[in-house]
């Protein structure tokens, strides 16, 4: 049985259900230079700690991209990738080093065409939003 | 202040390939567990040609490239001064490794916010692939923070 098996269906989502969260290990240096080399974001602020303070920052942060990745990991981990029409997220705050991501989202409306609004969110440890979206599926 | 001139302005297309390793290595580097971004058979019995990629990928397609912060040089901004503000998708035919993408990035606006404390620049990347299907776009938001 693959863990990853869908059989959401337009019928069986009901406006305020809550899609099963998804949380990520603790964010280090080393996940955030693995992130820089994978996903071609070299922008020194996430990796160089040298940088980041001359830029008035006081340690390295999170790529806001990496947040949307785990978001993403929320939608495929509901639905199969091909049913997500539409994703979109706000930075609302900086990741922090060591953070630890969890993923949430929720289904707000049930549209025409067998659409599902969702709204998501990634939040650290403390419960402070880091990422604030919105998705879109289509389901069968 | 950013130069106004650049909205409506259009960077010159990109071509780039999706390889399958970079699609595992990316898959590895976010912790994704789901089997269908690392192996092929059972991207396959899910339906894809190939290893898929993930929703974000169109981001790092953009990437690959000799400067990768070509519209921050162009637009004389200070790397260090630069903020992701928000960041859309929207959804086509799949990205599949194998694929050789052609993007496009338009300077949708530029405007700034308290006083000129603050300037955000939006770009939008339209994407096809080999077969001139529609893959999809993307929309970042790009936030300077004490711009000169």
């Amino acid at each position: 049985m693959n863990a990853f098996a869908h059989d959401v269906t337009f019928d069986s989502v009901e406006v305020g259900d809550s899609l099963p969260a998804v949380t990520s290990k603790p964010i280090s240096r080393t996940t955030l230079a693995l992130f820089a080399g994978a996903s071609g974001d070299h922008n020194p602020i996430h990796i160089d700690i040298d940088f980041a303070k001359a830029a008035g920052m006081p340690d390295v942060f999170a790529h806001g991209m990496l947040g949307m990745a785990y978001l993403g990991h929320l939608l495929t981990a509901w639905v199969p990738q091909r049913a997500v029409r539409e994703f979109s997220t706000r930075f609302v705050s900086i990741t922090q080093v060591h953070a630890v991501v969890t993923c949430t989202g929720r289904v707000v409306e049930k549209r025409e065409g067998n659409l599902v609004a969702l709204e998501i969110e990634a939040a650290d440890q403390n419960g402070d939003v880091k990422l604030a979206g919105k998705a879109v599926v289509e389901l069968p | 202040m950013i130069d106004r001139s650049f909205i409506g302005k259009t960077f010159p297309p990109l071509h780039v390939d999706v390889e399958a390793g970079q699609l595992r290595n990316f898959a590895r580097a976010t912790g994704q567990r789901d089997p269908v971004y690392t192996d092929e058979t059972a991207a396959r019995a899910a339906g894809y040609r190939a290893l898929p990629a993930p929703l974000t990928f169109l981001f790092t397609l953009d990437q690959d490239r000799e400067d990768r912060f070509y519209f921050i040089n162009a637009m004389g901004i200070e790397l260090g001064h630069v903020l992701h503000g928000e960041q859309a998708f929207t959804y086509g035919a799949p990205i599949c490794a194998g694929d050789r993408v052609t993007l496009t990035c338009t300077c949708m606006d530029i405007y700034d916010k308290k006083g000129g404390a603050m300037e955000f620049v939006i770009l939008k990347t339209q994407a096809t692939n080999q077969l001139g299907e529609d893959l999809g776009s993307m929309t970042g938001t790009i936030v300077v923070r004490d711009p000169k």
